[in-house]
Parts: structure tokens; sequence; C-alpha cells
């Protein structure tokens, strides 16, 4: 991916976008019809957002119903049948419907405002990403519903526990995740052919804002590695429905493909969820730093290494499953190898950070936290690449704690930091300051409290997956209980932040933060339904 | 120069901190073999290292945030690149991790060499128990949760003082000072076999058999649960290793294969109904309890309901079929492996005539040895 100069948006993509959103001089239609049938950006970026909003609180309740069984010992809420059903549909909203579609929401309302671009490439496909969601999820819920249950297998559904041995609704689940892929696919194919495509004359690829960067590498990891769990899904079916045996030791099948498969999809998908993250606290930084960001070019290079090392370290998730010592090898050393460009971009944060001029706003707090809390889940992914050491860590609340540090107030903070930030740009209006900071303190103490003790519990020998737990882990699990139900109801200030900011607040101008530098601040606030229908001219200096 | 002293002092705190804290059963165990000795510093040398390049980078980071304040009126610097610095801080973490990859590698070869064991162990994972066969001395045995059920439930207080959820009925013994290798396997779904002392993890895997290898060097009682999800029952399926001298190892294994040999006598002989009874529910609370329930009230749609199941009480051999050679494609095992011809005769006799089930027939081992045998 050398620099080039992008060709010039010709005047015929400018029509093609234009023609995609429904006329300027028509009046759109109202009320649902409006928002059933929009090809606008921005308003396809909301409805991603409200969606992975609405779906972070679902997967939230899933979570709070977790806690509340493991806050003291014994059962005394739900049944171990329920309780694995809550820990799977938690993790699977979480990752398919509360995460990734929030990165996509930012994206679709970002990339084109940071590139100077009209629109989305693919305004209509944009259209039909999005409506795919709903439809994935509401079925994927609905399996709660039904005979036998919802899925109760984990996320990971590993074989042959979510086939011969799944509850009938597995294949809703298989189908929800079909739907849910395509979704992601199409909205993948959809930034890249904008990122590609659509930057405003003069803006070279290594003059894009690291969002649309860390966003490209992304939907490339996107589009490898949705197949991958098309297919494994797919064999999965054909166990359950069709009499095959991809995966059944009785029929000559190997439990252990399945593993290799969804993980060569899943390792990625970790990155697929951290990457944008990194995207967005690279903008915020040198924003509240007053000060331009350190290395640039070496973010980028970083951000590529860790993408390509991602297809290499998929087994480090499977040490103890029986691989040869040749495989262990391999996937430890190279697991340790993500350390080395991972560190490359927290040394850049604060070496940006160095002697700049720093401020406190919401976004900037949400990034702070983001670069300690998610360096200390890196730590923790450090200690368990050590393969040998893995054969302890592994499958306990160690590994619990270590990916809820990198999703939690990583992922999803950068996520609130990136809604913090952009929120004077969508709607005109700074978010209530006093309202954010306590949303953030309270969520940076909640999230604390939850996850940290989990390092304990698992170190001391408490399994990840169990309803009920020997007497000794009672303490840890207490405080991770409390922790959470007060990370959980501090989510609402957050709600109420966004809404009361979309009603009114103080008036943000078009350049809402006074440093912030990329294309979207150089439009009004709130930034009008079609921005940049001539493409602006962009100056180098912005990097 | 106060500021660092600060630090330092900062740092200090911190440090012995979190060494109190690992030092109270907050941190993994040494264990009782080499091996478990040496993951254990592997794993506090990564975390020291952690530790250091933490307190390096957050001091660094913490240090601007204080001192470059906009509200103090700090003035933004202007330098964004810096080829030098961009490359020490490339190579130093790289050093490092070859640092920690040489002895990583050492100790993972160690537990990759099985070769020469003492003793051959095969495990097995069952939905929701563990099988141990003493390979070659004809002892095997079932080992299943001895927590009682209504602990769980919250029916009666949990009993503190009898390990909650990691005592089961049948441990399994090994002997001190020998090379034991695990053979693991499992006969429906993953699951993991983990004794944190021991520090083995390894997954049964159906169709599939892993090895890993032990040499304990204290007597002792290490206990450690199921890693890996394996259904409803997954946090009830403990295992508990008693750990004992050679001879005394050998007197009970000796011990084992008399009782195994007694019970084989059994087989033979005519048993009455109260004989069959009585160790039906034995069985039947040790082994199909957890899906079938105390009362036979089962748990639909997986688990039927054995009270009042007309029609397993009309047809006799359906049920003997059933609880001999398992449901293919359902939560169902074959217990023609697991249990002995004894153990099947008595819990089947058990379901025919429990909780108001009035068929009123037995089902003699014999029958079962001859139906094994075919
Ligand atoms: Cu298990």
């Amino acid at each position: 991916m050398a620099p080039k100069v992008p060709p010039q948006p010709t005047l015929e993509q400018s029509t093609t976008a234009a023609a995609g959103h429904g006329h300027a001089h028509e009046a759109p239609p109202k009320g649902l019809m409006r928002w059933l049938l929009t090809t606008n950006h921005k308003e396809i970026g909301t409805l991603y957002l409200i969606f992975s909003l609405t779906m972070f609180f679902v997967g939230g309740i899933f979570a709070m119903v977790v806690r509340a069984e493991l806050f003291q010992p014994g059962l005394q809420l739900v049944q171990p049948e329920f309780f694995n059903q809550m820990t799977t549909m938690h993790g699977l909203i979480m990752v398919f419907a509360a995460v990734m579609p929030a990165f996509t929401g930012l994206a679709n309302w970002m990339i084109p405002l940071q590139i100077g671009a009209p629109d989305m490439a693919l305004p209509r496909l944009n259209n039909f990403s999005f409506w795919l969601l709903p439809v994935a999820f509401t079925l994927l819920l609905s399996t709660l519903f039904m005979p036998g249950g919802a899925p109760n297998f984990g996320w990971t559904f590993y074989a042959p526990l979510s086939t011969t041995y799944g509850p009938p609704s597995t294949t809703f689940f298989i189908l929800s995740l079909h739907i849910a892929g395509i979704s992601s696919i199409l909205g993948a194919i959809n930034i890249i052919a904008t990122i590609l495509n659509m930057r405003a004359p003069g803006m070279r690829m290594m003059d894009m804002p690291l969002f649309v960067w860390t966003w490209l590498i992304t939907a490339f990891l996107l589009i490898a590695v949705m197949p991958v769990l098309a297919g494994v899904i797919t064999m999965m079916l054909m166990d359950i429905n069709f009499g095959t045996s991809f995966f059944d030791a009785a029929g000559g099948g190997d439990p252990v493909l399945f593993q290799h498969l969804f993980w060569f999809f899943g390792h990625p998908e970790v990155y697929i969820m951290i990457l944008p993250a990194f995207g967005i606290v690279s903008a915020i930084i040198p924003t509240f730093a007053r000060k331009r960001l350190f290395g640039y070019a070496s973010m980028v290079y970083a951000t590529a290494a860790i993408a390509i090392l991602s297809f290499l370290v998929w087994a480090h998730h499977m040490f103890v499953v029986g691989l040869p010592l040749v495989a262990e090898l391999f996937f430890m050393y190279c697991t340790m190898l993500i350390a080395v460009p991972t560190g490359v971009k927290v040394f850049n944060w604060i070496t940006t950070l160095f002697r700049g001029s720093i401020s406190f706003e919401p976004p900037m707090l949400f990034a702070l936290a983001f670069v300690v809390l998610f360096t200390i889940g890196g730590f923790s992914g450090l200690m368990l690449a050590i393969a040998p050491a893995d054969f302890q860590y592994h499958d306990t609340y160690f590994v619990v704690a270590h990916f809820h540090y990198v999703l939690v107030p990583g992922a999803v903070f950068a996520i609130m930091a990136g809604v913090y930030y952009w929120l004077p740009k969508w709607t005109g209006h700074y978010p209530n300051e006093r309202l954010a900071q306590w949303h953030f303190w309270l969520s940076v103490i909640g999230v604390n409290l939850t996850f940290f003790p989990m390092h304990f519990s698992g170190l001391a020998g408490m399994p990840r997956r169990i309803p009920d737990y020997a007497l000794q882990f009672a303490d840890f699990n207490l405080v991770a209980s409390l922790g959470a139900f007060m990370f959980g109801a501090s989510q609402l200030l957050f709600v109420a932040v966004v809404v009361l900011c979309v009603r009114g607040g103080r008036k943000a101008p078009g350049r809402a933060w006074e440093h912030a530098e990329d294309l979207e601040w150089s439009v009004p606030s709130p930034a009008p339904l079609h921005t940049f229908d001539t493409p602006p001219k962009f100056e180098r200096s912005s990097h | 120069m106060r500021t660092l002293l600060v630090w330092l002092a900062g740092g200090g705190l911190f440090a012995g901190s979190l060494q109190t804290a690992l030092a109270n059963g907050w941190n993994m165990p040494v264990g009782v073999t080499e091996l478990s000795g040496d993951i254990y510093s592997l794993h506090m040398i990564i975390f020291w290292i952690c530790v250091a390049i933490g307190v390096v980078v957050f001091g660094v980071m913490f240090y601007s945030l204080f001192r470059y304040r906009h509200s103090k009126g700090a003035k933004a610097a202007n330098f964004h690149e810096h080829t030098l610095v961009e490359v020490v801080w490339t190579a130093i973490p790289l050093l490092i991790l070859i640092g920690m990859a040489v002895p990583a590698t050492a100790t993972l070869k160690k537990m990759y060499d099985a070769s020469d064991a003492d003793l051959d162990v095969m495990v097995t994972g069952q939905q929701w128990r563990w099988r141990y066969e003493y390979l070659g001395e004809d002892v095997a045995m079932t080992s299943n949760l001895a927590t009682p059920r209504t602990q769980i439930r919250g029916e009666e207080p949990i009993d503190e003082s009898a390990n909650y959820l990691l005592e089961v009925d049948e441990p399994l013994v090994l002997p001190v000072g020998q090379k034991v290798r695990f053979l693991f396997t499992s006969d429906d779904v993953i699951h993991s076999w983990w004794v944190p002392d021991l520090a083995i993890k390894q997954d049964t895997v159906p169709g599939f058999i892993n090895e890993n290898w032990v040499r304990i060097e204290e007597p002792g009682i290490y206990r450690g649960q199921c890693a890996e999800l394996c259904g409803v029952d997954h946090a009830f399926m403990p295992i508990v290793v008693h750990a004992m001298e050679e001879e005394e190892f050998e007197t009970w294994l000796a011990d084992r294969r008399e009782a195994a040999e007694q019970e084989a006598m059994g087989i033979d002989r005519e048993w009455e109904m109260d004989e069959l009874m009585t160790r039906g529910e034995e069985v039947y609370n040790a082994v199909c309890v957890s899906c079938h329930q105390q009362d036979g009230s089962g748990n639909e749609p997986a688990f039927p309901a054995l009270a009042g199941n007309q029609e397993m009480l009309d047809d006799r051999d359906w049920h003997i079929d059933t609880v001999v050679n398992g449901v293919s494609g359902a939560a169902m095992p074959a217990f023609s492996n697991t249990l002995n011809p004894v153990e099947i005769a008595a819990v089947i006799t058990y379901e025919r005539n429990a909780w108001g089930n009035d068929s009123g027939d037995t089902v003699q081992p014999s029958e079962i040895a001859e139906l094994l045998s075919d």
C-alpha cells in the first residue's frame, strides 16, 4: 500500500452518490420510512449507533444476570442451563451487536467527513448492511423463547457441544450469524471502496487520519475472516441437519478442526474490535494535548503489522488442546511478537502527551483511561502468550479479566471517547461536561472493581463459565459483582448525556475543539445532511 | 530530585503491596512438581517484567499529564517524530521478549516429554464426571461430585468444612515420586482436566488421545476442576488427586484389584430386588442424577423424565439398550464401558421401581453380562 495520489473524484462518482441519498430537492420520506429507506451516511451512522447502544444494554442485562448469580456461592437466581445461555448471549451480543456495529456507525458518520467525501461509495448497500442487523439479532434474541432455550455453549460455540449436544435453536443461531456476517462484509466493502476512491483531491494515503487508516485495515481483516466464520457455521449446520461429520469424532470428524477454523476467524476478530479504537484515540490525544501525534507513520505501520500478525497467532487460544510442540512454539513466538507493534502505539501516545499542553475534556478522559487500562490488558495478554504458563491461565478468570480489559476499558471506552468527541459535530451541542465527568469516574471505578479481582480469582484457580464456585473465590466474586452493578448503572448516565446533548446544550462551532485538525471540523456543527458536495481542497499541513 | 524520590517511594509501596497480595493465596500456586515450579517462575518473571514496564510507561504518562497541564499555562512543543527513539523502543521490547522466550521454550520442551513413564493412567471426560483407568492394572473407577445437590440449590446450608464443589466420591490415587503419564480422551464433548498444583491442564477431546505427565513430589490431596465448558454441569465435575507414598499406593491398588474381582463374581448369582434397589440408588445418585434429577423428573426436552415414563416401563429391552448403548445424537451416553454389569443391572432395576414406578421386575447382572459379551 504505497502512498500514491488517488484518482480525482470524477463528476460521475459524485452524481452516483447524490442520486443514492434521495435528491436534495425532493422531500425525503417522513417518519419510519425515512429511516428505513435512507441512504445518507450520517443517518445510517446514527442508526448503527442507536442499534449498538440498545444492544449494549441488552448484552449488559445478560451480564448483570451472570454477575447476580455469581454474587455469592450456591445457586440463587438461575439454573445452570439458563446461566450458560446468559454467558453465551452476553458474549455474542456484545461482540457482534454492540461493539462491531458501534465502530461501523462511527465509520459511517466520520470516514466521509474525514476524507472530504460526499457520502459512502455505495449508499444503497450501506442501507442494506444496516437493516440486516436488526433482523439478525431479533432472530438471535428470539431463541431465548424457543423450546430448549437459547444457545448455551459459549460465544466460541465449540463443537461438538454446539453441534451434537446443542439445543434445537442452534440452527437459528447459525442463520443469525450468517446474516450479521453478510452485513459486516458488505459494510467492509463499502468502507474500502469509499476510502480508496473518494478522498478529497490531494489527500494521499499517508495523509489520512488514523481513524480512516485503522478502519481501512480493519475492513480488509473483516473481508478476510468473515467468510471463514461463514464456512465454519455452515459446516455446523451440515453436521446438525444433514448428517455430515465435520466435527463429530464418531463419524471420523475432528472437533479440533472446529477450533482452528473458529480462531482463524476469532483472533483477527479481536483486532477488528480494537484497531478502530486505536484510530479514535489517535485523533483525541493530539487534540487535547495540543500537539501533533507523535510518529504518524509508525502508527500506520504498527497497525498493519498487528493486522498481519493477527493471522499467525490463532492457536494461542488452543495451547491446551493437544497441539504438537512445534506448533506451540510457533504460536507462542508470534503472539509475543505482537507486543512490539502494540508497544509502539502506546509509546507514541505517551510521547504525544509529553511536553504537550493537556486539558481534560470528557473525550480526553476516556482516551487516557483507554491508554492505561488497555495497556494493562496488553500486559496480561503478554503473560497469556507464554505457552507453559498458559497451561495454568487458560480458561480461567484470568483470561476473562484479560479480554474484558481490552474490550471494555479498551474498545468500549474508545467508542465512548469517540462519541463524546464527535457529539458536538453530530448535534451542534457540547455534551454536559459535569454529567460526562460523573459517567467517566463511575465507569472507571466500576470497570476496575469488576475486572481487576478476576485476575486473582483466575490465578487462584477459578475456571470460567461456571454458575457456582468453591468458597475460596467468594470475596473476589462479591467485589466483581458489586463493580459490575455499578458499571452497569452508570451507563444510564451515558444515555442521559447523549439524549440531553441531542436536545440542547452549549452551542458548538464548526471547529468544536480548538486544536482539532481533521476535515470533519471544517464543516459546520451540526454537520448538515449533505457535506462536501464539492470536494474540499485538502491542505497538507493537517498532519 | 524530590519528585524522583516520591515516585520511587510510590513504586516501592506499589510493588510491596502486590507482593503481599500475591503471597496470600491470590496467586498461581507453586505446586508440587518440578514443572509446576518452573511454570510458576515463568509466571512471576513475566509478571515483574510487566510491572517494571508499567511503572516506566505509566510514570512518564502521569508525569506528563501533571506537568504539562493546559490549565497551568503549558505551551505545547512541536516535535512529532524521532527515528532513533522509535527504533530503540521497538528494539528493547524485542530483546526482552527474546529473553523471555528462552526459558519458556525450555519448560515447554520438558512438559512435552512424556516418555519412560512408570504408570499410565487413562483419563476420560464424560458429562459430568471423570473416569480413571490404571492401564495394565485392571483397576478403573468413576469419580463424581460428592457435594450434595441440596447444598448447591440452597435447600440446606453449605458445609464450609467439606470442600464445597471440590469433593468427589472417588479421588484419583497416585504414587509420589513416580512418573505418571496421563492419556486424555472424552466420551462426549470436550472437557479439560485441570489440577493447579500439578500444573496440568489438558483438554479431553472425543476421538483423540492427548498426553501429559506428572511426577508429584509431596504426598497430599490436590483439587481441581473441569476447565472447558462442557454443558449444564460443567461447574460440577471436580477433580481430586490423592498422592501417596509408593508402598501405600501399591497396597491400595491391590485392594482395588481384589474388590473388582469380587464384584465380577457377583455377576453370576441371582440378586434380590432389595439388593438391586440399594445398589441401584447409589449408582443413580452418583451417575444419573445430574440430568434426570433425584426424583426422576428429568429436565425436558434434553433429559426425559423417568418417573412415570410409560414407554420405558412397557419396553424393558429398550430401557436396557438405552442405558447400555446410549442414544446416538443425544445427550444420553453409553454406559457399557463406564459401569460394570452389576451397576447397570442395579440402576435399571432402580429406575423401574423407584418414584412410584411399579414394573415390579428386576434386571439381573448376568443378563447384562451376557448382552455385553455378544
Ligand atoms: Cu467438563
